[in-house]
């Protein structure tokens, strides 16, 4: 799950971490209002929406007066922003973050992110702040440090340290920018984040050490331990189907074929997109449904596929384990009687209650097509697409 | 001959009272498993399905013998059921559960350095020997017993590609599902290190997904060190960069984890590749053949 940069800072905030000071604004009044507190000689405005690359984007404004911040809020409030992030839809922006201009001296990296190879916590950093840390990995690798921290200790004063020389920060702020290490560690840890980025990390002019964005996602599978992360979540920012299925703990995710696509198993779900393309089809959606699914979370499942309009077909694939395919067949018979189903479907089941779960399927009067093999099924459903 | 577990294995089921558990107990235990204890805490001296529950993995162990425990504890109390394996020195834990937090498989991790037991999992399958052991949520009828060993990051595609196998009268040896999950106690080369040296097991399968580097380090490995021909597929080949595609491992981030690279990787490495997994089967059949093993393989 993704938040947004001034509740990332927010959280900063609460572990000691420098920020600069900043609100929420949701309305060129409010925006205006908020600087006027600030009171600072120079307020950026800067968009908040779920991407990164806001600021080539143009989200992100220097306003040198009040009557700037009106204008560059207006302008931003209700743009569409395309980055390298939102795809070419881009996204809207419905939120800015007011905050005081900082006297930059020089821009840096840090992140926390999981390290799979080690399956371990890494701190990464470099003196080439300000940019795509991939760019960075590509043309200068020799200036990303990393520490492996151990879960046990937790991120240790001199690792911090030695990272806050590697990367060449002023020797009079090392203590600060360690001590800012520490805390963004502890926050990583405490909310469950599976990544963290300070992207820039900024030296200021009056010798502060300040994160100047804040880039959080939280692991999905711990958010029912941090019920105020969960209150952060922005629906606006995410795809009305994909909400729809959160709430059913479907795994949903919208593509843009017109073949809906049925699947249990996280592996089978992405093989069956891949052999709908491989015989010229184009899926419509990842679906898993995963492991316990109830006849009801099948049947909601059937309605947000067909909710796409875009869908001109469905394939269920569907191979039992703990899935039990009498109950995947339960559940496509009370959807698709519901809904009233008009496009072809195409099912094919094999494992767990396999008999049971076909026999309801012929039983039931439905038109449905039924298939040997997931490559038989993706053949026919491509067919009957056209 | 199979790896991991076999006919003599003693399971322990870790959540035996919960529904889905009670389920593939009853499952594994038709299968011919010798499921000798249950572990709920709090509900030690019950009997189900003529399984004895014990408070503590401990206890079970003592009482019953058993070297290997099977979880299907809900993922809030996963990691702790995990620890808890480790702690009564088990060969072998295998956590069927899925979404546990990523911290605490770090932590869980840290806590196994240097101890005996080796996880399987979680968020997987499980592993099954065709014919001795059933251990986990695959459906057994798929199975049969035969050559090939076969290792996945996916359960539901490791039943395609076992089903595949068997109907084309191509027997296992020993199917073990790693899991989806970003950290996980057992990878790929674990497992292949495990099929080299199994003289039952003549050739392997090894299927993966989007999401980290641990295809394309066993890719490395088997060049340098595998004697028996493998043939692989990569599900996500379609994934779009940035999406979590259901499994947490599911993954392509900062343009790196694709099926692309992936493939590319075990080509290199003389591994034949499937180009979509409905001829994963196929794709075995025609290197064994190759290699004059198919004969040897064909179970009838």
């Amino acid at each position: 799950m993704n938040i947004h940069e001034y509740q990332g800072k927010e959280i900063l905030r609460k572990y000691g971490v420098s920020v600069p000071n900043g609100r929420v604004a949701f309305s060129p009044e409010d925006a205006v209002k908020v600087a006027k507190e600030l009171g600072s000689n120079v307020t950026v405005v800067k968009a908040q929406i779920h991407a990164g690359g806001r600021g080539k984007a143009g989200g992100v404004k220097i306003a040198k007066n009040l009557e700037e911040v009106r204008a560059y809020a207006k302008e931003l409030l209700g743009k569409i922003l395309v980055t390298h992030q939102t795809g070419p839809e881009g996204k809207e922006v419905k939120r800015l973050y007011i905050e005081e201009g900082s006297d930059i001296e020089k821009e840096y990296y840090l992140s926390f992110v999981l390290d799979r190879a080690t399956s371990r916590v890494t701190l990464m950093g470099s003196e080439e702040g300000g940019m795509d840390i991939e760019e960075v990995a590509e043309k200068n690798p020799e200036k990303i440090f990393k520490e492996v921290i151990d879960p046990i200790t937790g991120l240790l004063p001199f690792q911090a340290r030695r990272m806050a020389f590697n990367m060449n920060i002023p020797p009079k702020l090392v203590n600060k920018a360690a001590k800012l290490m520490l805390g963004l560690y502890e926050a990583f840890v405490d909310k469950d984040a599976s990544i963290l980025e300070i992207n820039p990390l900024v030296v200021t002019g009056n010798g502060e050490v300040m994160a100047l964005d804040a880039k959080f996602n939280f692991d999905s599978n711990a958010l029912y331990r941090h019920k105020d992360i969960v209150e952060l979540r922005d629906f606006d920012e995410e795809d009305p189907k994909e909400i729809e299925a959160s709430k059913y703990d479907l795994s949903y995710i919208s593509l843009d074929g017109n073949i809906g696509c049925m699947v249990n198993g996280a592996g089978l779900a992405m093989a069956t997109m891949d052999t709908i393309s491989y015989y010229g089809g184009q899926p419509a959606n990842f679906l898993d449904v995963g492991g316990g699914a109830t006849t009801e979370k099948v049947t909601e499942a059937f309605k947000i596929i067909l909710s796409d309009p875009n869908v001109k077909g469905i394939f269920v694939n569907i191979f039992g384990g703990i899935m039990k395919c009498d109950v995947i067949a339960e559940g496509v018979i009370t959807a698709a009687k519901q809904i009233g189903l008009e496009v072809p479907l195409v099912v094919r089941l094999e494992g767990t209650n396999v008999e049971r779960g076909k026999e309801l399927l012929n039983a039931s009067g439905l038109n449905i097509v039924a298939a040997d093999s997931m490559a038989d099924g993706a053949e026919k459903i491509v067919k009957l697409v056209g | 001959m199979s790896v991991y577990i076999n006919a003599d294995t003693k399971v322990i089921v870790q959540g035996i009272t919960g529904e889905t558990a009670l389920f593939h107990t009853k499952q594994m235990l038709e299968y011919g498993t010798k499921i000798v204890a249950g572990v709920t805490p709090g509900k030690g001296g019950q009997v189900i399905e003529g399984v004895p529950v014990f408070n503590t993995v401990q206890d079970a162990v003592n009482e019953t013998g058993a070297n290997v425990s099977v979880i299907y504890v809900p993922a809030p109390f996963a990691a702790d059921a995990i620890m808890e394996a480790v702690d009564a020195e088990l060969d072998l834990t295998i956590c069927i559960t899925e979404h546990i937090p990523v911290l605490d498989m770090v932590k869980v991790k840290r806590y196994m350095e240097g101890k005996k037991t080796r996880l399987v999992g979680p968020n997987c399958p499980g592993v099954i020997s065709a014919d001795e052991c059933k251990i986990g949520i695959m459906p057994g009828y798929i199975h049969k017993k035969g050559h090939i060993g076969v290792v996945s990051r996916s359960g539901t595609l490791t039943y395609e590609a076992v089903h595949q196998l068997t109907q084309a009268g191509i027997g296992q040896t020993t199917a073990v599902g790693i899991g989806g999950d970003p950290v996980n106690g057992t990878n790929f080369i674990d497992v292949l290190e495990e099929f080299n040296k199994d003289p039952e097991t003549y050739a392997v399968v090894m299927i993966g997904e989007i999401g980290g580097t641990a295809e394309e380090e066993a890719a490395e490995w088997i060049k340098a060190n595998m004697t028996k021909p493998v043939v692989g597929f990569i599900g996500g080949q379609t994934a779009p960069p940035g999406k979590r595609m259901g499994h947490a491992g599911a993954i392509i981030s900062g343009g790196k984890g694709t099926a692309k690279e992936k493939i590319k990787a075990m080509n290199e490495a003389g591994i034949e590749v499937a180009p979509t997994p409905s001829v994963i089967g196929e794709t075995l059949i025609k290197v064994i053949k190759e290699k004059g093993l198919y004969e040897k393989c064909k179970t009838h």
